[in-house]
């Protein structure tokens, strides 16, 4: 163990666990309960058009994603919320686009492209500083958000009917949500890499939702189950030399379908 | 458990004029007038897609109207509003939500006023108030996905009410529920009534509906309501134009359907 802190990058890799899965926990919540799996899905996707444009441009990944992401959060977020008929459909194909804009503006570089597959798995053993410092901004902005507004993002999750009638800015905490739904999810790109960043966001937070009853708790045991699975499934991928990202995605696969079976066992022991 | 409402409120708390009110341009309810006065329990029936939900929207301020104008104690909808405790639809709701009781309830002490003040002890208080008053009190600390349908309805009633409205909107409150909860219901409902709360519900359910609530009218596209107590060939005839009426009155306490003559 003290040899693997002994290696720069792997106490990089290990304080990005600890970053993300503050904002992980918190956001990855709130995307469950308000059943937003699949417009994070699109979004993490699209995103990889952004890292595509930049890299054809000569700038750095981190930014064409972040630019992507806002305005495939805020796209998505206007069709889910404006159009009367599912909204799947136009998701999806901006999703695949994406990945296509993504991978064409990578055809048309020329020289070595290797560097691209890590956006789209992950390369947590790569985490510049520039990076540390994106993921140290993001939690303090969701931290605030959040603590300011829990009371009104918990009745809007619940109810926007409801809350709308109370008068509550709900149009606004929805703009909120989404673009921490895109920071997020660049926050989280180095980490799993794109095209896993549903699960990871998404796994601590459905386990927690399946077993308490309070949206304050599932956040808190959703943060300390995505620090448990990100780094221990960054430790596990060094000592079975394998890639980290898809690690940490299967050990929160099994986490999810393990609890899905103790709370099947646990509801049918009580009825 | 007195609801404090001040001797300033008007007397007419809701007015509808020529109201229409639809989706895509195209008008569910036409030519609606209504006026909602203090203390009214006021019950609408009508069919599935007669724009009873469509009514209640527009009241709300969550749609606006096509033609004609609402004033919610003399103010717009969205403003007016505030003075409102709503009880939506049963089906709206994600039955597997993960939330206590007690949070449900304390998120009727919401406003847009309140966005920078956590709860305090005084909405505590209100809850458990409110909470007594649907007699679920004891329920304030398990998780609603648990509760019954009954009591999940007891329970948005609660949330309402939390707010300390002047009116109460319920949207089928009594649909997926059993019969004794219904009972329940309406007899909470009566006594919210007493307690000086406008109500105006609207539901399918003919056969409860019109034991408890004081005035009767019936909703399908065009409003058919001149402060009956009771339910009337004449309201069945327009409200369910496409059925027989001997169909749907069939089942009915005897006492509820006034007899023909009676009305001339």
């Amino acid at each position: 163990m003290s040899e693997l802190l002994s290696y720069g990058f792997m106490r990089n890799a290990l304080m990005a666990s600890v970053l993300v899965s503050l904002a992980c926990g918190i956001i990855g919540t709130l995307v469950v309960l308000k059943r937003m799996v699949f417009i994070t899905g699109g979004v993490a996707h699209t995103a990889y058009g952004g890292v595509g444009l930049a890299f054809f441009l000569g700038v750095n990944p981190v930014f064409g994603a972040l630019v992507f992401s806002l305005i495939a959060s805020f796209i998505m977020g206007a069709i889910q919320r404006k159009t009367r008929q599912r909204p799947d459909t136009l998701i999806g194909v901006m999703w695949a686009m994406g990945m296509a804009i993504g991978i064409i503006f990578a055809d048309l570089t020329p020289g070595y492209k290797a560097d691209l597959m890590s956006y789209l798995f992950g390369s947590i053993l790569a985490v510049t500083n520039i990076d540390l410092w994106l993921m140290f901004g993001v939690n303090i902005l969701v931290v605030a958000l959040i603590i300011t507004f829990y009371k009104e993002f918990q009745a809007a999750a619940f109810d926007e009917t409801f809350a709308r009638v109370r008068n509550l800015p709900v149009d606004l905490l929805y703009l909120i949500l989404i673009t921490m739904i895109g920071l997020v999810v660049v926050m989280l790109m180095r980490m799993v890499g794109l095209i896993m960043i549903i699960a990871l966001l998404t796994v601590p937070a459905a386990i927690g939702s399946l077993f308490l009853n309070n949206m304050k708790q599932i956040m808190l045991l959703a943060i300390g189950l995505s620090l448990i699975l990100t780094t221990g499934g960054l430790i596990l991928s060094y000592f079975l030399n394998l890639t980290s990202g898809p690690t940490i995605i299967l050990l929160s696969g099994i986490a999810y379908l393990t609890a899905l079976l103790i709370h099947h066992f646990l509801h049918h022991s009580h009825s | 458990m007195t609801m404090p409402l001040s001797k300033t409120k008007p007397e007419l708390q809701v007015e509808i004029k020529g109201l229409f009110a639809g989706y895509n341009g195209e008008a569910v309810i036409h030519n609606i007038d209504l006026d909602i006065n203090r203390r009214d329990f006021i019950g609408l029936i009508g069919p599935n897609g007669g724009g009873k939900t469509t009514l209640l929207k527009t009241i709300l301020g969550l749609l606006e109207p096509q033609q004609g104008n609402i004033h919610v104690m003399e103010k717009s909808p969205k403003i007016g509003r505030r003075y409102i405790g709503y009880v939506p639809q049963f089906s709206v709701f994600d039955s597997d939500f993960p939330i206590t009781v007690k949070d449900v309830v304390r998120m009727g002490r919401l406003n847009n006023q309140r966005l920078f003040h956590p709860f305090n002890q005084e909405d505590d208080q209100i809850v458990d108030e409110k909470l007594a008053w649907v007699d679920l009190l004891d329920q304030k600390n398990r998780a609603l996905r648990v509760l019954s349908g009954g009591q999940r309805q007891r329970v948005y009633i609660a949330r309402a009410l939390a707010a300390e409205p002047a009116i109460l909107l319920l949207d089928e409150p009594t649909i997926s529920v059993d019969f004794d909860s219904r009972r329940k219901i309406y007899e909470l409902l009566h006594e919210i009534n007493q307690q000086g709360v406008t109500i105006l519900l609207v539901s399918h359910d003919l056969n409860v509906i019109s034991s408890y609530v004081k005035t009767i009218g019936c909703l399908n596209r065009e409003l058919y309501y001149h402060g009956e107590k009771e339910i009337t060939p004449e309201m069945l005839k327009v409200g369910y134009k496409n059925c027989p009426v001997d169909l749907i009155a069939h089942g009915l306490p005897h006492r509820v359907l006034a007899e023909h003559e009676q009305d001339h």
